[in-house]
């Protein structure tokens, strides 16, 4: 996730540009639509992108609120507050990810895992994720929660600037389900703390939200479609479910190995039928 | 397609021209202009895939009465899977198998899979490797295993009082050290083709196809020499360097096969007449034990020479065994314990043998070369024919200090359909 998304990026440059030149947002977003040819169900789906957009923000707000009090349990040395509130904050990232990962220079500083940046550059999440889990401790990591505080309100403030197009919508669903299936499904995103069902929990619910805004849409296209991801949703949430406890999640490392190839499978089978998603776009 | 029906029995059905194949695919002269005017992909892929001459002789039709990789000539690459049905309902199985029948018809003429949308902002429907490429003999084997019938107790598609009663899980036999990873499976696609790209972009794709209706459970890949590596076309060998295949049913003799081969109308089961039993094992042989055996010993394992691949006590390698022949000691020139006399029996039932070699890297356990036999059988009744005969091999059989079963697996290979129907239109109705 540390990787720019090449896709999302191309989208997004030339909104972007807007956005960082012009402080009036919505005009700046006006300008691009009129741009477009005008399509059937086009405004429909530009609305859709709209409610999207307020989603995303509403849980970069959340994750802002939330690395406050992760930074500030790790600055007064506070490991288990720390440590309880490190994954539940990151799950507002991980559901917003289309959009949060757009700075493609914000996103390693919050989120590069061990090895994704050269050493003396890994700052952000798990960089302390290491301390607290690893070490143990809180002392000498003060100063990357500060910077991953300023580094959280760089982003909040930078998002506010993203034009979120249908397309942005359409790639991110498939995007987020990519990102569980390589990295969340191996271990990998939270090494030091196995708290990866929480990321993989967020990523599949951030996809949700985007086929529920879609939905209306795709059911005059295509229902049993649809209706099959529905369906997958719903055995991925199953699945999910069988591995809580109370609010959260397993540990990654109690699962066994079958019931992680059945986390991966599953997740391949709703990741198909909803990469066809973007007929919703097809003129009628 | 009436004319194929009879399959692939009738060698000269496979030097179809492209007309032919044109015609196999449904597509008559008004096909063709819809696909000039610009109608679907049809005339492109076809046009790259077959122009080209040597092409006309590489199509094995799909439709037929049998499912063809059963009794085709053997193809030089082999990619087989296992898969696990996690599709609940009996209409979504049905859905699969007729998505796959469409499928699997237009992979073997060479073709990718559904129209090619041009849209791009979806995901292509084939996944593109096998553009331009020949349909390299391709052949589409479905099967069921006996958990689509009834899964730990369970008749999820009331298919429940259909099971044959030869479809069970197989015994275990002595020495057998199958691992789960190996063993079983609801459904089979056995690809065979000349070229493994070809293969593997089938199986991706039909397996693409069942997402959300199946998953893999093991999949394994096979090879044989090529034919191009073998210009006297002789039988291949195995790796342990010996020619295997020699003593098989007669593929052109129509009445052998129904003996042994086919399940006939009589045999209990009417959905599955004219389709065929399979056994899969994942053998693995130990190269480098059997690297320091004598020769003299490796001939008496299989019973034949290692050269000519001739019965020991004969010349050459399509010679008649003779089990009753005696050396100067009074001992017979065939051993007892030998892997062919075992496995011949008293010669009243055989096995359509068609096995692929597989290697998988290092045994991560020992360091050695995984290496072995796919062994791949097809008969009338499992039975009758593999059961007895790997019982003898595997109390008495020489074979056995070189080589380990793994993997193990038993299907029922649906019979063959026409254009309109579909594989498993017969268990299903
Ligand atoms: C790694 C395992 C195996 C190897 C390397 C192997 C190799 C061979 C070889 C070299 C021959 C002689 C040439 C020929 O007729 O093809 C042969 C014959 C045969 N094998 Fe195997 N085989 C293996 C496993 C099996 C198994 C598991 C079965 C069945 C239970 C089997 C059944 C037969 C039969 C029926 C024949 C022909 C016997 C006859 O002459 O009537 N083989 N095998």
């Amino acid at each position: 996730m540390q990787k720019l998304k090449m896709a999302a990026a191309i989208l997004m440059s030339t909104s972007l540009l807007f956005g960082c030149s012009n402080s009036d947002n919505s005009t700046s977003a006006q300008k691009e639509k009129e741009k477009l040819p005008v399509k059937e169900g086009s405004e429909k789906l530009d609305e859709v992108a709209l409610k999207y957009r307020e989603y995303a923000l509403s849980e970069i707000e959340a994750f802002v609120k939330e690395t406050e009090t992760f930074t500030s349990a790790v600055k007064t040395g506070d490991i288990e507050g720390a440590k309880e509130t490190y994954a539940p904050a990151r799950m507002h990232y991980e559901r917003a990810e289309p959009i949060a990962e757009v700075f493609g220079d914000l996103d390693p500083k919050i989120d590069a895992r061990e090895g994704d940046v050269p050493e003396k550059e890994w700052t952000g999440y798990h960089r302390i994720e290491k301390g607290l889990w690893i070490e143990n401790t809180t002392k000498g990591y003060e100063q990357y929660a500060e910077q991953l505080m300023k580094d959280v309100n760089l982003l909040r403030a930078k998002v506010e600037t993203v034009d979120v197009t249908p397309e942005l919508l359409i790639t991110g669903a498939v995007d987020l389900l990519n990102e569980v299936s390589t990295s969340k499904v191996t271990g990998e995103e939270d090494r030091y703390s196995h708290t990866d069902l929480y990321d993989f929990a967020a990523n599949v619910q951030g996809a949700e939200k985007i086929y529920l805004l879609l939905k209306p849409s795709l059911m005059e296209k295509d229902q049993a479609l649809s209706e099959d991801i529905q369906k997958q949703f719903n055995s991925v949430f199953g699945l999910l479910e069988q591995h809580k406890i109370g609010e959260g999640y397993k540990a990654y490392t109690e699962l066994t190995k079958p019931e992680v190839k059945q986390l991966s499978q599953s997740i391949d089978a709703l990741a198909e039928p909803l990469s066809q998603i973007g007929v919703v776009t097809e003129e009628t | 397609m009436e004319k194929n029906s009879q399959n692939n029995t009738d060698s000269s059905l496979r030097r179809i021209s492209r007309r032919n194949v044109l015609k196999a695919a449904g597509i008559g002269g008004a096909g063709m202009l819809l696909g000039a005017s610009g109608i679907g992909s049809f005339l492109t892929s076809t046009g790259n895939s077959m122009t080209k001459d040597e092409t006309d002789n590489n199509f094995i039709p799909f439709y037929g009465k049998h499912q063809s990789g059963i009794i085709t000539d053997m193809q030089d690459h082999i990619y087989f899977v296992s898969l696990e049905v996690t599709a609940e309902s009996r209409q979504d199985l049905i859905k699969l198998f007729k998505d796959w029948t469409n499928a699997a018809a237009a992979l073997t003429e060479g073709k990718g899979v559904g129209e090619a949308s041009g849209k791009s902002y979806l995901p292509p429907k084939d996944t593109g490797e096998a553009a331009g490429l020949s349909p390299s003999n391709l052949t589409i084997t479905f099967g069921v295993g006996p958990g689509l019938f009834v899964k730990d107790g369970r008749d999820r598609f009331g298919l429940q009082r259909k099971r044959p009663k030869e479809l069970k899980d197989l015994p275990l036999f002595p020495l057998d050290s199958l691992d789960e990873k190996w063993t079983g499976g609801d459904i089979c696609i056995q690809a065979c083709a000349d070229d493994l790209q070809v293969a593997f972009h089938a199986v991706r794709n039909l397996v693409r196809i069942a997402r959300g209706k199946a998953v893999i459970h093991w999949a394994q890949t096979g090879f044989q020499r090529t034919k191009q590596a073998d210009l006297k076309k002789e039988t291949p060998r195995n790796l342990f360097g010996f020619k295997d295949g020699t003593v098989n049913p007669d593929l052109h003799n129509q009445k052998e096969l129904n003996e042994q081969v086919w399940v006939q109308p009589e045999d209990g089961t009417s959905w599955l007449a004219g389709g065929s039993y399979m056994v899969v094992r994942r053998i693995q042989m130990y190269i480098e034990v059997w690297d320091r055996s004598s020769l003299r010993d490796q001939e008496a394992t299989f019973g034949r020479l290692r050269e000519s691949g001739a019965p020991l006590g004969q010349k050459h390698e399509f010679d008649k065994a003779d089990y009753q022949k005696k050396d100067e000691n009074s001992e017979p020139v065939i051993p007892m314990n030998s892997h062919m006399r075992l496995a011949h029996g008293k010669g009243q039932n055989q096995i359509l043998r068609r096995s692929y070699s597989y290697t998988d890297g290092m045994d991560p356990d020992t360091g050695s070369l995984d290496a072995g036999l796919l062994f791949i059988c097809f008969q009338r009744n499992p039975d009758k024919q593999f059961i007895p005969m790997q019982e003898r091999l595997a109390k008495q059989d020489k074979l056995n200090e070189y080589t380990v079963h793994k993997g193990s697996a038993l299907f029922a290979c649906l019979p063959g359909t026409h254009k309109g129907g579909y594989i498993g239109e017969t268990l299903f109705s």
